[in-house]
């Protein structure tokens, strides 16, 4: 059994003075997709943004191949080899898509072969290269934030939300590219939509008010359609 | 309706602002070598402002800080730049140009180093320790300037001080009926060097690219791996300099300084970064532009409404355009 | 467990003696204020606490917006001006009477109303920080205009006028046998103490006007407001529009501030009320009485009054002494106080953001 690449032992993180997580305990095997399930307002984003280190932990731990890193700066996380697909997205609208690129790379040059790749995988992106980011549809600019988090090879990737606001056909073309993704990194996925996520994940956990609710593989939560009922009563959404 | 706005965007959209200004200015003032006179003088100004003003726009969109203490830079800018070109008086009124113009390098090298120096010191001192509170970012920074004006007048008096113009920039150029002030052309050309340089920088070198990515969304750039506010410093200090050039060139303009120059600057460079948008070089040059046209020739045409007429400009602005003409940030 | 509610008891102990000790200071100076002409009977002293009366109503305006809304304008010295000038000009060109301050102040008022709803509005459409800077160009303008349009404003000289018998000094209140001027307690009985009481009640009444304001459900929701606005206008209250009132509100006070100042000195000129060494006196007070708290006005117009009264003799002093070195005699000059003035604010910022009153209630001041 490998050690897992991250680690959340009890995080409880407070926003102002509202207590959003409390004691989240999570652990993300190394490889492949795994989910973190929830409604609108259960926490999902706060947990990854404290993982990034861009809100700070009340109290917890956060281990990253075993080393702490609930006190780095979040520049300095991302150093370690995490990346961060916010839910905005986080596109830098003024700059070309070549120069969003740009960034995610360290010293400014790109892998010929990964850039090949990622031009397969999301072919908009090469058509609108030099053009300026805020002109993309919002499936493209969600190909885009995807696409600056495996531009160079990173050990854990952070996906928050992807498929939101975005048409089916779309989603249809992110699960193949997630998968394609996943053969070579981890993939930590927030999601609401439970048809997509399911497509994908090999493990699952619910996170609700802010407390993990359930953790288990993905296909035991598939077939165990009682469960599915108990935790929809959540909300998770299912819709299309 | 859809056709004459794509025309106009066509032709440069918002940029055009100032030449519709000066058009409708044209219609007002009649005269063409006046107009001439007052367009070249608007254009200076506004190069001018533009150094002065830049550096502050820029901080606020990448940084979200308030400096109300940044028309200080100008005003010793302004001073240091004076004091320099005086005790050089032998080589700023000989004839020869290379003299000229090594004490005008100078004075203002001068002025650069001071913002460098004196920008470094104050973001340490100053601005760090209040940087996410902006109502005592406001305050701090206010008492900054008060401090910093106080200073000029217990260093250089209370007195105006003339400021001597380097010999082969007096005078002016003459073409048919129109007279042009060398010096005018000279501080239009520096501005317009210094935009073209910041310009370079921010669009064609990667802390260029990190800047104008840190201005649109902090947070993304340090999940990408960058330290921000390393970068942040570097931006202030340069933006202190440019403010610290842009008051230099403004005493050789003005030839009397008083220390009152600082918060009269302030008005000025407040109401241009709020009219360009936060955030870019390109909003703070049409800002100023617009502003230093606006100016003079209202100047000419109402004398009292010089000032008020930019306070209006803003306002319709704003009111058009909440954040700006071009800011970086929607 | 009990440590820590005996902490808690320690903590609300300190801040009932803090309290106290405001009350007491408080105290102290109203009574000094109510008996100055009595207790400090020469012109200068008089002038200074006239000064501190006018001060507290228009530091504690300023504190409704700055303190209990969190609102950051410089405009509050236009209001000021606003009246003051509106005032004086009626009163020169009408004559000393008091049709002619009813009319000018009301003037001064409706203007300053009119302008802070426009203003209020503009908050609106644009963020916090362009609001404050639209308002400090608002002012500088009204400065500019004040000085340019000479004819109408006395310019940079300002104006003099006269103002009604009653305030002259050689108006007689009170007479004795002989006919001559009473004294109380050794102050004359004239026209000149009529004018510090007119001065006096005016700033009394609208001090309790604004702590009547501030206890009011208004202060409540704009503290709401200041506390987190997103909250509040989730629970339904109208953010701009509360803003925008006590906008209206704050300049009015101001307002007639300016009318008081007016009538007082018999001279309104930019440098008097328009003049941006106001607004720092105001922001220097609010910050080091304490922001949020109408008793921090009392504190902070006071201590800077004296402050500024006796700091240039001691400036005078030290400059004096330190007469043969380089920088030195410069820095201390006495017309370099607002130097120094302006070192211990940035000081107070940084150290003590809660002022004096807000440190000794150990309320914290802004987070």
């Amino acid at each position: 059994m490998t050690a897992p690449i991250l680690e959340l032992d009890g995080i409880s993180t407070d926003i102002a003075q509202y207590h959003i997580l409390h004691g989240v305990s999570l652990s993300v095997p190394e490889g492949g997709v795994h989910v973190l399930l929830g409604r609108n307002g259960a926490g999902k984003t706060t947990t990854l943004r404290t993982i990034m280190g861009l809100w700070k932990a009340r109290e917890g731990a956060i281990r990253f191949r075993g080393d702490d890193i609930a006190h780095l700066h979040t520049s300095e996380i991302s150093r370690k080899g995490i990346a961060f697909v916010p839910e905005n997205m986080g596109i830098f609208g003024g700059l070309t898509v070549e120069e969003n690129m740009r960034l995610a790379t360290n010293d400014g040059s790109f892998d010929r072969e990964r850039l090949g790749r990622i031009y397969t995988l999301f072919p908009a992106l090469e058509k609108f290269w030099t053009k300026s980011a805020w002109s993309l549809s919002g499936g493209q600019k969600q190909m885009l934030a995807i696409a600056r988090a495996i531009i160079e090879r990173r050990d854990l990737i952070l996906i928050d939300e992807p498929t939101k606001g975005l048409a089916p056909a779309i989603i249809l073309n992110m699960v193949d590219a997630f998968r394609e993704i996943a053969r070579e990194t981890t993939i930590l996925l927030v999601e609401q939509n439970f048809l997509f996520a399911k497509s994908l994940g090999q493990t699952v956990a619910v996170i609700d008010d802010g407390r993990i609710a359930h953790t288990g593989n993905m296909a035991d939560l598939v077939e165990d359609t009682v469960l599915q009922t108990k935790l929809l009563s959540l909300s998770l959404d299912a819709h299309q | 309706m859809d056709s004459t706005s794509n025309l106009f965007e066509r032709f440069g959209g918002i940029n055009l602002l100032p030449v519709l200004l000066a058009i409708v200015a044209f219609a007002l003032i009649g005269s063409p070598s006046t107009w001439v006179t007052l367009t070249v003088a608007g254009l200076a100004m506004g190069m001018m402002i533009f150094l002065m003003a830049s550096g502050l726009s820029l901080v606020f969109g990448l940084m979200d800080v308030l400096n109300f203490g940044h028309s200080a830079f100008v005003s010793f800018g302004a001073f240091i730049a004076a004091s320099v070109l005086a005790a050089l008086a032998a080589w700023v009124g000989a004839d020869s140009i290379f003299l000229n113009l090594l004490a005008i390098f100078l004075a203002i090298c001068a002025a650069a180093l001071f913002g460098l120096v004196a920008g470094w010191a104050f973001e340490r001192v100053i601005i760090k320790p209040v940087y996410r509170d902006h109502l005592r970012q406001i305050l701090i920074t206010m008492g900054a300037l008060i401090v910093a004006e106080q200073l000029i007048l217990a260093i250089w008096g209370g007195s105006p001080i003339s400021v001597p113009r380097p010999n082969f920039l007096t005078g002016s150029l003459i073409i048919g009926d129109v007279s042009i002030e060398l010096y005018r052309l000279f501080a239009f050309a520096l501005g317009l060097a210094a935009y073209i340089a910041l310009y370079m920088i921010l669009n064609r070198t990667r802390v260029g690219l990190l800047v104008r990515a840190g201005v649109e969304n902090r947070e993304m750039v340090e999940a990408l791996g960058f330290r921000i506010d390393r970068l942040f410093i570097g931006v202030f200090v340069l933006g202190s300099a440019l403010a610290a050039i842009g008051g230099a060139m403004w005493a050789g303009y003005e030839t009397l300084i008083t220390a009152a120059i600082g918060s009269e600057m302030m008005i000025i460079v407040f109401i241009v970064i709020i009219i360009g948008g936060l955030g870019s070089i390109e909003g703070s040059l049409l800002g100023a532009l617009m502003v230093g046209l606006m100016g003079n020739y209202v100047a000419f045409l109402a004398p009292k409404m010089a000032l008020a007429s930019n306070m209006i400009l803003m306002m319709v602005i704003l009111l058009w355009r909440p954040y700006g003409l071009r800011p970086a940030v929607k | 467990m009990t440590e820590l509610a005996l902490d808690a008891n320690a903590e609300r102990a300190r801040g009932r003696t803090g309290r106290l000790i405001v009350y007491a200071i408080i105290g102290a100076i109203g009574l000094c204020l109510l008996f100055a002409p009595m207790l400090f009977p020469d012109v200068r002293s008089q002038e200074v606490a006239a000064r501190i009366c006018i001060f507290i109503v228009l530091v504690a305006s300023y504190d409704l917006l700055i303190g209990y809304t969190g609102i950051v304008s410089f405009a509050h010295t236009m209001f000021f001006g606003l009246g003051a000038y509106g005032t004086a000009i009626a009163l020169k060109m009408m004559g000393p009477g008091w049709d002619a301050i009813l009319l000018g102040g009301a003037l001064g008022i409706i203007v300053s109303l009119v302008l802070a709803a426009l203003v209020g509005l503009l908050s609106l459409r644009v963020k916090a920080i362009f609001f404050a800077m639209v308002t400090l160009a608002a002012a500088s303008v009204m400065a500019v205009m004040a000085s340019q349009f000479s004819d109408f404003t006395g310019g940079e000289d300002g104006i003099i006028y006269k103002v009604p018998k009653l305030f002259s000094p050689a108006t007689k209140l009170l007479t004795d046998e002989d006919g001559k001027v009473l004294r109380i307690f050794g102050a004359k009985a004239n026209g000149k103490m009529a004018a510090y009481y007119f001065v006096f009640f005016g700033s009394l009444i609208l001090y309790f006007l604004m702590l009547r304001i501030v206890a009011s459900p208004l202060g409540t929701v704009l503290e709401a407001i200041r506390e987190n606005e997103m909250r509040a206008e989730a629970l339904g209250y109208k953010v701009v529009l509360y803003r925008t009132a006590i906008f209206c509100i704050a300049a009015v006070i101001a307002a007639c501030a300016g009318i008081l100042r007016a009538v007082w000195l018999k001279y309104t000129g930019p440098e008097t009320s328009l003049s941006f060494a106001i607004m720092i006196d105001i922001l220097l007070m609010v910050v080091i009485g304490g922001m949020g708290t109408m008793t921090g006005a009392i504190i902070g117009a006071t201590l800077m009054s004296l402050a500024q009264f006796y700091l240039k003799d001691l400036m005078a002093l030290a400059s004096e002494a330190t007469a043969g070195m380089p920088l030195l005699p410069e820095l201390l000059a006495p017309d370099r106080w607002l130097l120094w003035l302006g070192i211990l604010f940035i000081l107070l910022v940084y150290f003590f953001p809660a002022g004096i009153v807000g440190t000794l209630n150990k309320k914290g001041g802004h987070s």
